[in-house]
C-alpha cells in the first residue's frame, strides 16, 4: 500500500469513528503541528491549545476533507488558522510592545557584511546559538514566518505551503526569500557581535 | 551574456539558491561572486543561514503535552500504544 492509499485508508477509518485511527493520526502529525504552533504563538500553552483545537476541528470535519491536498497539508492549514485566531484573541496587555527591528521589506538590500564563513561549526551547535535561531524565527514579521516555518523548517514543498496558507506559488517564493534575507541579516549581526565580544 | 552587477545577483538569488537558474545565468552569477567580496559574503552567509535552520531540531512535543492531548480528545486508552 503506498502513502496515498494508506492515508485514504486512515481517513476512512477516522470517518467511521475508529478511535485507534485518530490516535495514529495524532502520532503521525502532532510533532510537526506543535512545531508550527510553537513558532507562531507566544507560549507552550498556546501552542498546545492550537494542536488540540486542530485535531478537534479536523476529526469533526473529516467528512469535508476532499483530498486535493495531503492530510498533512490540511492539518497544517487548520493549525495555522487556529494559531492566527488565537493571536487575534490575545488581550491587549499581553501583546508585546516590542516591534521587530527589521520589517518584512526593509532587508531586501543586505546591509550586514560580516563574514561568518570561518566560524567553527561548534559555534552554531550551542544551546545559546539554537536559542538565537529560534528567537529570530519568533521575531520574523508575521507574514513571513508561517511561510518560512512550513517551507524551510517543516520541509513542505512550495505547492503544499501555498495550499496550507492559501497563497499563490509566487507569494510563497517571495516571502520565503524575504524571510531568508531577514534572518541572514539578523544572524550576521548576532555572530558579528559575538566575535566582537570574544575578541575584547 | 553581459556581466552582472550586485543588484542582478540579488534579483536572481532565489532561482540561484534553488538551483533553478539557467546555465548561462548561473555561470555569470558565479563569475560575479568570485569577483565581488560583498556578494560572496551575502550568498555564503545566506546559504549558511538556510543550512543551520534546516538542521535546527525545533520545539519538542513533550510526553506530558501528548498525554494532555489524548485526555482532551478522549483517547487516553491509546496512550501506551506503540505508534
Amino acid at each position: 500500500m503506498n502513502d496515498i492509499e494508506a492515508e485514504r485508508a486512515l481517513l476512512a477509518r477516522i470517518h467511521q469513528g475508529d478511535k485507534a485511527a485518530c490516535a495514529e493520526c495524532i502520532e503521525a502529525h502532532s510533532p510537526g503541528l506543535y512545531r508550527l504552533a510553537r513558532r507562531l504563538t507566544p507560549t507552550e500553552n498556546d501552542a498546545e491549545e492550537v494542536v488540540q483545537e486542530t485535531f478537534l476541528s479536523a476529526f469533526k470535519a473529516i467528512d469535508r476533507f476532499e483530498g486535493h491536498a495531503s492530510l498533512s497539508t490540511w492539518l497544517y492549514r487548520i493549525a495555522h488558522n487556529a494559531a492566527l485566531m488565537r493571536l487575534r484573541r490575545v488581550e491587549p496587555e499581553s501583546v508585546s510592545v516590542d516591534t521587530p527591528a527589521l520589517d518584512a521589506d526593509a532587508v531586501t538590500v543586505p546591509r550586514q557584511l560580516f563574514d561568518w564563513c570561518c566560524l567553527p561549526e561548534s559555534d552554531y551547535d550551542t544551546a545559546e546559538a539554537r536559542q538565537e535561531l529560534e528567537g529570530a524565527v519568533h521575531a520574523l514579521p508575521e507574514k513571513l514566518r508561517a511561510v518560512f516555518v512550513l517551507r524551510e523548517l517543516e520541509g513542505l514543498s512550495t505547492e503544499a505551503t501555498a495550499a496550507a496558507l492559501d497563497l499563490s506559488l509566487e507569494v510563497v517564493k517571495t516571502r520565503l526569500h524575504r524571510a531568508r534575507l531577514w534572518l541572514r541579516e539578523r544572524l550576521s549581526g548576532y555572530f558579528a557581535e559575538r566575535v566582537r565580544v570574544e575578541a575584547s | 551574456m553581459t556581466e552582472l552587477d550586485c543588484q542582478d545577483v540579488l534579483n536572481h538569488l532565489p532561482a540561484y539558491l534553488e538551483g533553478e537558474a539557467p546555465a548561462e545565468l548561473g555561470a555569470a552569477l558565479e563569475r560575479h561572486l568570485a569577483a565581488c567580496p560583498n556578494c560572496h559574503v551575502v550568498v555564503d552567509s545566506l546559504r549558511r543561514t538556510i543550512r543551520h535552520y534546516q538542521a535546527l531540531p525545533g520545539p519538542a512535543w513533550s510526553p506530558a503535552a501528548r498525554e494532555r492531548l489524548y485526555q482532551a480528545l478522549d483517547l487516553a486508552e491509546f496512550l501506551d500504544h506503540e505508534p
